[in-house]
């Protein structure tokens, strides 16, 4: 077991990469009642085209599928998982995102049984078809319910935006037509290529016991036979730098508009140091541009143009990236021009001064600080960048090399009118026949 | 067991200090509580937005984030909740422990300095707030108002509310009505922020790596309130109706959403209070909970089935998402759910699992400094009937027969349903 000090913040993390591949990192919190695990597997709703364990072709599954497959994890030939955790005092869940599906539960009592649960029900699937008809109704109502949600529906729409083919811009949890052809043996096929040990990460923060835990990890897996697995072959179709569209808009039930503004990132085979420098830069640049420090934020908002909705936001993985700028708007097209023409005025000639970059370095510091107090942020964010070869405690002695040049460098990269996308959310014409 | 609070109560501003070494930063709360009234529930809602926009020390707010920024990205937020019949302005500032910085220049003093900057020396013209924060921060709400009934899950929400409630003021929502914002004008909100500053109950929180008679010592020197008399408001829980009442409403929307508002008869402190969240759990707190197992898991009707207390009013909420043409039979089933437990159909599990995961979720919530001061207030609010030590007890304590007899007090009030056009 490796264990890595960081003196400053005062926190301490151990590490082991067990026989069959599983990698397991535990962060002691002793001042806590609770203990966070997460369990995570590389594989999101992007990872939609690959070569199935022990086949040779590409194979292409259902949109929705690694979602579904998370929601079908839980229950088993006994009953349901919940109850297992409820038992126990625990509470458990699962998210799907574009590149992670991880299952996790926290509670203050009983933790190393609901260690053991965590583990063994996220590698013993079990899936018949009549389960999975069953899940379909479910997931339905989910689908629908984001489909009625005008933010969820701003964000995706300026994903759509972007890109011509990555599966990025597939919604996660697919649509009720893609999901209804899931079958069993896509769950199979996508739990067997894609859940082995050599492709997932345990993270355990909270009261505990380092020692403990990995023995007991160690133990679990030395019960369980895993072939060794060769590499998993995804692929994504080649994708453009620039934007699939300029502009799109949706009408729905809604009173205010709503305008998101995204930008396409490039480079986007970056990992490491280069990929964490990359994040930190733009979005660095993005809070000195329109943070509540910036001129350009008081003079939106004085307009108008913008209200305490505003956000904004870059990140990016393998194979993808975008900021992504927007909130509620008495005026859409005002705000996107407004926006780009800042975005294309900065990129041309760097106006950010030596103190905005030390205010926002300071800012960032103390953000991480506030973080580490969220078990559920150590857990999540940590499995992020490890997944993306970075080190989350890396984060802030990175940014506070990041010098003027490098965010000018970044920006001028970014924000380029041909990388630039809006989608707007407008209220529905009245209706003649009510 | 855990969070021992130490409180000084002075005249209608209390201090409480949680002294923890849990947290890396420390966070300070003020709350301000006042009657949930229609005559100045906008006024109050606007008031916490206008007074931290910008101060006459920080007279635009670039420099007042760049000044927090400064302070290692210190937070300032504020909040308008309603509690009860309470509605409540809260201003919270969070600011790193300069132990884990290299710079270890004291920071906790700061932020009181800030609160006490936000709430006492608001940017003014003549016998009014400035007139530009004013009409910006007026705007805002609006749009505020109008993106939250955007949001189908929460415009539902709050209209089984106002359904369910009417004629009584917990029906108002804690953000105003957006009918009564363009009549304030920045001497209205002048009067209103005096008031709120000479008459409202104070509670002031501190949770961190601090020193109680510090705290004192900066309440002293920098939030120097006045005396008041003590805070008086009588929630009214008994409102029963004659019949039930249901409320249907069309927009175009692809999921229906079924809303159900329960009254329960029973307050924070009440005899039974403990008891009743302990059904709550079991009718569906947790995915253990009847309604996750019998709607989503058994049906498939819903992705979340759900319900959740008011503690202060009396009240409970059955939220759901449900395909349109499926509410009735969802209706049947969140009844029957209830029915079942009022008869007496509870296993022990049942019980067991829901005390397991209300101790932990009690004790997850208590993680969290945020977590900590809500729980702190909630019992602060009405004379601490209870200490968290004691709440522990009362959950190990309860009875599957307390439980029952709990649930047979809960009378169906309003059924709201928000469904497409198309089906009619």
């Amino acid at each position: 077991m490796e264990k890595k000090k960081y003196d400053q913040l005062q926190e301490e993390l151990y590490f082991e990469k067990l026989e069959n591949g599983l990698s397991v990192y535990v962060l002691p919190k002793p001042e806590f009642s609770k203990t966070y695990a997460t369990f995570t597997t590389k594989y999101g709703s992007i990872d939609d085209h690959f070569i199935p364990l022990g086949e040779s072709k590409l194979v292409k599954v259902p949109d929705g599928i690694a979602h579904f497959l998370e929601h079908k994890m839980f229950e088993k030939e006994d009953g349901d998982v919940f109850q297992r955790f409820s038992e126990k005092g625990a509470s458990a869940n699962a998210f799907t995102s574009f590149t992670r599906t991880a299952y996790l539960f926290s509670s203050t009592s009983n933790v190393s049984e609901n260690l053991s649960t965590l583990i063994d029900f996220v590698q013993a699937p079990y899936f018949t078809e009549e389960t999975v008809e069953k899940e379909k109704g479910i997931i339905g109502q989910e689908i629908t319910m984001y489909d009625d949600n005008a933010d969820w529906r701003l964000y995706f729409g300026a994903i759509q935006n972007m890109f011509h083919h990555h599966p990025v811009k597939v919604d996660i949890a697919g649509t009720v037509e893609s999901i209804s052809k899931i079958t069993k043996d896509h769950l199979y096929q996508c739990y067997n290529t894609f859940y082995h040990p050599s492709n997932m990460l345990l993270f355990v923060v909270g009261s505990v016991n380092p020692e403990e835990i990995v023995k007991q990890v160690r133990a679990i897996q030395d019960g369980k036979s895993f072939k060794p697995q060769p590499p998993i072959e995804r692929h994504v179709e080649e994708e453009p730098s620039h934007v699939f569209k300029e502009h799109a808009q949706l009408n729905m039930d809604v009173q205010v508009p709503k305008c998101m503004i995204g930008m396409k990132a490039s480079n986007v085979d970056l990992k490491g140091d280069a990929l964490l420098r990359r994040e930190l830069a733009v979005n660095a640049a993005l809070d000195i541009l329109f943070g509540r420090t910036s001129e350009n934020y008081t003079s939106l908002f004085e307009e108008g143009l913008i209200d305490d909705s505003f956000t904004f936001d870059f990140s990016q993985e393998q194979g993808f990236g975008f900021a992504l700028l927007g909130g509620n708007t008495r005026n859409p097209d005002k705000l996107t021009e407004t926006i780009k023409s800042i975005l294309t005025r900065e990129a041309q000639n760097s106006t950010i001064t030596e103190e905005q970059l030390n205010s926002v370095k300071r800012k960032n510091i103390g953000g991480f600080l506030r973080s580490l107090n969220s078990p559920e942020f150590i857990a999540n964010q940590f499995t992020r960048y490890a997944f993306n070869d970075m080190d989350l405690f890396e984060a802030v002695p990175a940014l506070e090399t990041l010098t003027k040049d490098d965010i000018a460098a970044a920006l001028s990269d970014l924000a380029r009118p041909e990388k630039m996308t809006s989608f707007y959310i407008l209220p529905k014409e009245k209706e003649e026949s009510e | 067991m855990t969070i021992q609070p130490k409180t000084v109560k002075n005249e209608g501003f209390s201090i409480h200090t949680i002294e923890t070494k849990q947290f890396k930063t420390n966070q300070v709360v003020v709350k301000f509580r006042a009657p949930l009234q229609k005559e100045n529930v906008t006024a109050r809602a606007l008031l916490p937005y206008i007074l931290q926009s910008r101060t006459k020390r920080w007279p635009t707010t670039a420099s007042f984030r760049t000044h927090l920024d400064d302070l290692y990205g210190a937070t300032a937020n504020v909040d308008v909740t309603k509690k009860g019949e309470s509605h409540i302005l809260s201003f919270s500032v969070d600011i790193a422990n300069e132990r884990y910085l290299k710079d270890t220049t004291p920071l906790t003093k700061e932020a009181f300095t800030v609160l006490a900057e936000i709430l006492f020396n608001p940017l003014t013209e003549g016998d009014g707030f400035s007139a530009k924060v004013v009409e910006q921060e007026k705007r805002s709400l609006k749009q505020r108002l109008e993106a939250a009934r955007d949001d189908k899950m929460k415009y539902a929400t709050q209209r089984l509310i106002e359904e369910m409630c009417e004629g009584e003021p917990f029906a108002l929502h804690p953000n105003g009505l957006i009918g009564e914002i363009d009549a304030l004008t920045p001497e209205i909100l002048y009067q209103t922020y005096k008031q709120m500053l000479s008459e409202d109950a104070i509670d002031l929180y501190v949770v961190g790596d601090v020193e109680h008679e510090d705290i004192l010592e900066f309440c002293q020197e920098l939030l120097p309130f006045q005396t008041r008399p003590p805070y008086e408001n009588e929630n009214k829980t008994s409102v029963q109706k004659a019949e039930s009442k249901k409320i249907v409403e069309r927009q175009s929307v692809k999921q229906g959403k079924l809303n159900i508002g329960y009254r329960t008869e029973t307050v924070y402190g009440d005899e039974d209070y403990v008891p009743l969240i302990m059904m709550n759990g079991i009718l569906g707190g947790f995915p253990h909970s009847k309604l996750f197992i019998n709607v989503r898991e058994k049906e498939s009707l819903a992705y979340y089935a759900a319900s959740r207390i008011e503690s202060h009013k009396g009240l409970i909420f059955i939220m759901s998402g449900v395909d349109p043409g499926k509410i009735d039979r969802a209706s049947t089933i969140i009844q029957e759910q209830l029915s079942a437990i009022q008869e007496g159909s509870i296993s022990d599990k049942e019980v067991d699992q829901t005390r397991a995961v209300m101790k932990n979720q009690m004790l997850e919530t208590l993680d969290a400094a945020r977590g900590i001061i809500e729980v702190l207030y909630q019992s602060d609010i009405c004379g601490n009937p209870f200490t968290i030590d004691e709440w522990f007890e009362k959950v190990e304590a309860v009875t599957k027969e307390q439980i029952i007899n709990v649930s047979k007090k809960i009378m169906l009030d309003t059924t709201y349903i928000l469904t497409g056009k198309e089906e009619a």
